[in-house]
């Protein structure tokens, strides 16, 4: 089990590594997102009432669109490098990998979040940094890498899978949108945890489910 | 290659008899709903459709199982057929939901979960077409379908429960003048509805399997051409034929 999860540990402490030298994919990630933020600002006009209906679905709109752009380079690099073989030769687990890789992503997806979330504060000024948000924020990032990093693998291989990922990746996290959504529309206007509970269980739902679910599957995904 | 062609004759004969019987059913026999009038007949389309794309995920679900446990390519096959029918029909199902909505309801779109959850469901399996689409034809492909496909199927419930909840929380704007009447479906209404929704299954199978008939052949089809191009000997020229050849079949299509 703690070897496990030393395992985990080491192969995501690798992407991150990685990540630290290139910086790549926070980098594209957190860019992305404000470009999204940024012209929604002028496409609304933004009243303070108006900002508190629209300012959540704006905010996960950004964080799904650019959290898309991240995952793909999560395999794109190993393949590009040609060192997802070397992965898959490791005498490790194809679940090992994945909740390495799934971590990794977490990871990048959280660090842009911290940096995306002040920024949203800011322009559209609605509080969104507060506990509750924070909850449904990891909530919401572990889904995110759980489903992406499946399907980053699954695509990897697909020519022009800078589309395939998209279009597989958010109709399925649609559930995982709507929740975060939802809940952080209840936070910024002034609600409690148990005005947002059944959104907060529905996010749970949808990150037990498909941590699990694309957990068993990833190993039909790296075969051969 | 055709192996039963009396069974297919006798499927097609059959669907085309109750097909007549359906319409004649929904246009002339059932007498018109008092509330919505002859809108109303929208329902012995929108719900028999719906029933069979959400039969065409289950069909994608336990083919992508079987594929991934056993390996045989007749469990892909059925998958593309259950994947290409589900979205022709999930896309009649929004259309006639569309059509009935706008003036029952005054609106062409509402967040109802049913439509919800039948429009996600629809851009997952365009997305499992389009992968297929875009992936070389072989093992590789068969198997990661699989896994896309499975993973739709096990995000329906969770959408469908999202939907059930972003329905409660944003009631939706209906506006037209029948959005409270309900309709009940007993006596020749609940009927003509179960003719119908056994007709269209009884199409869906049949569609399906030529469906699947056709994979069977493109199959085929490429891998007798696939022998061909290995057999000749490699000159500069009948590599070059070969390569148009070998492009010019669909590989194996979605």
């Amino acid at each position: 089990m703690l070897a496990s999860l030393g395992t985990v540990l080491t192969l995501a402490r690798k992407d991150l590594l990685l990540e630290l030298r290139s910086r790549d994919i926070v980098l594209a990630i957190v860019v992305f997102a404000l470009l999204v933020i940024t012209i929604f600002t002028f496409a609304i006009e933004l009243t303070p009432s108006r900002s508190r209906d629209v300012g959540p679905g704006v905010l996960w709109a950004a964080v799904a669109f650019a959290g898309v752009l991240g995952l793909n380079r999560s395999f794109a690099m190993e393949a590009e490098s040609n060192t997802l073989d070397g992965l898959m030769l490791t005498p490790v687990s194809r679940e090992l990998i994945f909740f390495g890789k799934v971590l990794g992503n977490f990871a990048f997806i959280t660090i842009a979040e911290i940096v995306i979330f002040p920024v949203f504060e800011a322009l559209f000024n609605i509080s969104v940094l507060q506990p509750e948000t924070i909850v449904i924020a990891l909530l919401a990032s572990i889904g995110f890498s759980a489903v992406g990093t499946a399907f980053a693998a699954v695509s990897v291989r697909v020519r022009s899978r800078e589309i395939m990922l998209p279009l597989l990746f958010l109709p399925t996290s649609v559930p995982l949108i709507m929740a975060a959504v939802e809940s952080t529309s209840v936070i910024v206007n002034g609600g409690s945890w148990s005005d947002f509970s059944d959104w907060l269980q529905l996010a749970i739902l949808f990150d037990v489910i498909f941590v699990i679910a694309s957990a068993v599957l990833f190993q039909y995904v790296l075969e051969e | 290659m055709t192996a039963l062609p009396k069974i297919r004759l006798i499927w097609l004969g059959v669907t085309a008899a109750l097909m007549t019987l359906t319409l004649w059913m929904i246009f002339l026999w059932v007498p018109t709903e008092i509330n919505q009038g002859n809108i109303q007949r929208s329902l012995y389309f929108h719900v028999p459709v719906a029933w069979v794309a959400m039969v065409a995920i289950v069909l994608i679900a336990v083919a992508s199982v079987a594929y991934l446990t056993t390996r045989d390519e007749k469990w892909d096959r059925l998958a593309v057929a259950g994947a290409e029918t589900g979205v022709i029909f999930a896309a009649l199902m929004l259309i006639t939901g569309m059509l009935w909505a706008k003036p029952v309801w005054g609106v062409w779109w509402t967040g109802e979960a049913k439509l919800t959850t039948t429009l996600i469901l629809f851009f997952i399996y365009v997305a499992y077409l389009m992968f297929r689409a875009y992936f070389p034809p072989g093992e590789q492909r068969r198997r990661l379908a699989a896994i896309i496909g499975l993973i739709g199927a096990i995000d329906t419930p969770i959408i469908y429960y999202g939907a059930q909840l972003w329905e409660r929380a944003h009631p939706s704007a209906v506006v037209g003048p029948l959005s409270e009447s309900d309709s009940s479906v007993d006596g020749p209404i609940g009927l003509t509805l179960m003719v119908a929704t056994l007709t269209f299954s009884v199409l869906f199978v049949y569609v399906a399997s030529e469906r699947y008939r056709l994979r069977k052949q493109e199959d085929e089809v490429t891998s007798i051409l696939r022998a061909i191009s290995l057999k000749r000997p490699r000159t500069p020229s009948s590599s070059m034929d070969n390569a148009e050849t070998i492009s010019s079949v669909p590989a194996g299509g979605a």
